[in-house]
């Protein structure tokens, strides 16, 4: 059966967990944690400070606000009170769960 | 320390803080006109310097670095940042003084920044700016709990508004009259750059600190909410930004015409003065040929353009200072990717329309050193102001004045869709040798991220956009005033000497160097539909572009001594076929830059090498594109 494959594989901890860059417009949630993802040329470590220096810190409210015609990218999030464009692709390095 | 010494020795400041914190607004209003642009030695970033006299009559020298979000400099913009925090920039004294700008209505990453500074063991003040926008919001801040917990002076700023920045002047007083003599600089090597772990660390106290002392209600600008909600809709958001740059074509090309008018009338005026006083033969005919014909119509067909670039530069400015900019980088971000290029390519591109220069400089926001090249390379490509001159003497010349619709759109003309066209046509050249560059060049690289503050809208100021117009025209009239000025004596004494011998039957031209250079380049000309005096305008054209439309008013003026008063356009109708005038347009989308903009490319790329490519792709495309235009048009029957 699909549904008992599917168990067997790593799941998410909770229903709604997934990484932010999965996410649809209008999504709301909290971060979990940045994971190490290499992208667009650039280190996992390198990626990961990029992210926490626009504020994708552990904790902090996020929410998608708009996305580009093509291919629903990139994506605006606001991060608590500031908004930040960012690509899905990098957006995927940011793990999300629901707000409360 | 004693009275004396406190005024021989300046105090200096730096002013530090995120992208779009208003800094450069505050800068402006504690220096006004009291500030200048220049470089730091050995790199391009602008170096903004002003000064300030306190109440107490303390003068202060104030510089404004690049915005950054953190010390961990990566593009040569926060490297200069980083290195005059930490006083390390060369030729810079060590600041006294660090002010930290923070949007008061966006704490979170400002406060994180002033932590990072507070870790220096410098003088750090924390400056809440647009604090009237957040108490208008209906946010609470507790200055005396940030200013206890960060154990740093805290104060608030309207920059925008008079004596907005009373309470930051009085802090720097206090501060100087204490920090004098300067704290020890052997605070700066021991600097790191903080890790991933350090940066979430500063973060979570920050974000404890906002708790603290920041009561925020729980929603976001209304404006900014609605206003994204259409300009940042998808389909509409697109359409929208088309609109924004067709109606700023449309305004370049209409509103310009009345002082552009008058500038000319001025300059023909003056030439006519000049000419009714001189004699036309001896000595002073030659003085007055020179005045008349090299130095008025030289000079005036260069400033009669002053108008259109402080059009184009008012938009900028404009959606620079609305926060415009940074959507229409998401906006972009997609399509400029499927040609290779970066988001971030999309605000220097854009600024290349005014100039390529401030755009290569612009593309040190782009970290990623192949993302750069790319867009370094297409830049030129953007249409820019110098070419207005150019493309307005054709157009006016050759393409009728009339209306391309009618009923609603009639507003809409021929000329001005014409122009819109040339535009469209450098940007679609540019993305497509992005493109190709990519394929050719780059095929392995990766892209660099994209990640933006969306910043949120704000009424631009008048003082700021009118600082930001003065700046531009004042480059653009030493330019006119250096480069081009020399190049126009240049081409009227290759246009005049040797003078005709008494009783010449042909135009005075005719007997001139610039003839003999004209004819020499015109079999490799002819193809494209060139006479040899375009061949003789082309020359000087690589100083600066539009020395090419000078150039070309002074060789048919001097040809046509006798019938001065006829306006250069018409002369060209007259002597030009229409498939003349169009291979010259489409030589003009490619034309290859001017020697200042090659000269830009090698100090942003660092080698020769990319100089001379960018110059020989371009000079390629343009007779490429001008043979197939005056080809085709000669054969559809406009030769």
């Amino acid at each position: 059966m699909p549904a008992s494959d599917g168990a067997s594989i790593l799941r998410p901890r909770l229903p709604m967990d997934r990484d932010l860059g999965a996410a649809p417009c209008g999504f709301r949630g909290r971060i979990l944690g940045i994971r190490p993802i290499a992208s667009a040329g650039l280190t996992a470590e390198e990626m990961e400070r990029r992210l926490l220096e626009l504020g994708f810190v552990e904790g902090a409210a996020v929410e998608i606000l708009h996305q580009g015609l093509f291919g629903r990218d990139p994506i605006a999030v606001r991060v608590e009170a500031t908004t930040i464009a960012l690509r899905r692709s990098e957006a995927a390095a940011i793990l999300v769960g629901p707000r409360d | 320390m004693n009275d004396q010494s406190i005024a021989q020795r300046r105090f200096h400041i730096a002013l530090v803080g995120n992208p779009n914190c208003g800094k450069t607004a505050l800068f402006n209003a504690l220096t006004g006109s009291h500030q200048h642009v220049a470089n730091y030695p050995g790199v391009t970033v602008e170096r903004k310097e002003g000064s300030v006299t306190t109440e107490t009559g303390r003068r202060v020298q104030l510089l404004d670095l690049p915005g950054t979000y953190s010390l961990r400099a990566r593009s040569p913009d926060e490297v200069v940042t980083r290195d005059v925090v930490l006083g390390r920039q060369a030729g810079v004294a060590p600041p006294d003084l660090l002010v930290c700008v923070a949007d008061a209505t966006n704490l979170r990453l400002g406060l994180r920044l002033a932590l990072e500074l507070k870790r220096l063991d410098r003088p750090v003040v924390l400056v809440l700016n647009m604090f009237d926008i957040a108490k208008h919001r209906g946010m609470e801040i507790d200055t005396g709990q940030l200013a206890a917990r960060l154990g740093m002076p805290v104060v608030t700023a309207i920059a925008v508004r008079r004596g907005g920045t009373a309470a930051l002047l009085a802090a720097i007083d206090r501060l100087a009259e204490a920090a004098l003599p300067p704290l020890p600089s052997s605070a700066s090597p021991t600097w790191e750059p903080p890790d991933a772990t350090g940066i979430r660390r500063l973060q979570q106290e920050a974000d404890r600190l906002l708790e603290a002392a920041v009561r925020t209600p729980d929603r976001r600008d209304p404006l900014t909410r609605r206003l994204d909600a259409v300009l940042l809709q998808p389909v509409a958001g697109l359409a929208i930004l088309l609109a924004v740059l067709f109606l700023m074509f449309q305004a370049v090309f209409a509103w310009a015409a009345p002082a552009m008018e008058a500038i000319d009338a001025g300059f023909q005026a003056l030439g006519a003065m000049i000419g009714a006083t001189l004699p036309q033969t001896g000595a002073l005919g030659l003085l007055r040929s020179f005045l008349q014909d090299g130095l008025i119509a030289g000079v005036g067909s260069v400033l009669v353009f002053l108008p259109q670039i402080l059009i184009l530069f008012m938009f900028i400015l404009l959606l620079e200072d609305f926060g415009y900019m940074a959507r229409a980088a998401f906006l972009m971000d997609r399509i400029m990717g499927g040609a290779g290029l970066h988001g971030r390519a999309f605000i220097p591109l854009l600024s290349s329309f005014a100039c390529a220069i401030p755009g290569i400089m612009a593309t040190r926001v782009i970290d990623s050193r192949r993302d750069r090249l790319a867009t370094i390379l297409v830049a030129p490509l953007m249409t820019c102001s110098a070419r207005i001159p150019v493309y307005t003497l054709i157009i006016g010349a050759f393409i009728p004045d009339r209306p391309v619709g009618s009923g609603a759109w009639s507003w809409i003309g021929l000329q001005g869709l014409v122009m819109f066209g040339l535009y469209a046509a450098g940007i679609v050249s540019a993305l497509g040798m992005s493109f190709v560059f990519k394929r050719l060049l780059w095929r392995r690289t990766p892209s660099e991220p994209f990640m933006l503050e969306l910043p949120d809208y704000k009424l631009p100021r008048p003082r700021n956009i009118l600082l930001g117009l003065w700046q531009r025209a004042k480059a653009f009239l030493r330019r006119a005033g250096t480069i081009i000025l020399s190049m126009m004596v240049l081409i009227w004494f290759l246009s005049s000497v040797p003078r005709p011998p008494e009783g010449a039957t042909e135009p005075a031209i005719e007997y001139s160097l610039a003839y003999g250079i004209g004819r020499a380049v015109e079999p490799i000309l002819a193809p494209i539909g060139f006479n040899w005096q375009i061949g003789v305008a082309l020359i000087p054209g690589m100083a600066a572009r539009e020395v090419a439309v000078a150039s070309l008013g002074t060789v048919y003026a001097v040809e046509d001594a006798e019938e001065h008063a006829g306006q250069l356009g018409q002369a060209l109708a007259s002597k030009w076929s229409l498939a003349t005038a169009l291979a010259f347009l489409a030589w003009y989308i490619f034309a290859p830059q001017c020697v200042a903009t090659l000269g830009v490319i090698r100090r942003e790329t660092g080698s020769l090498r990319w100089m001379w490519f960018s110059f020989g792709y371009m000079l390629a495309l343009a007779y490429l594109a001008a043979f197939l235009t005056f080809q085709t048009a000669r054969y559809l029957g406009a030769g």
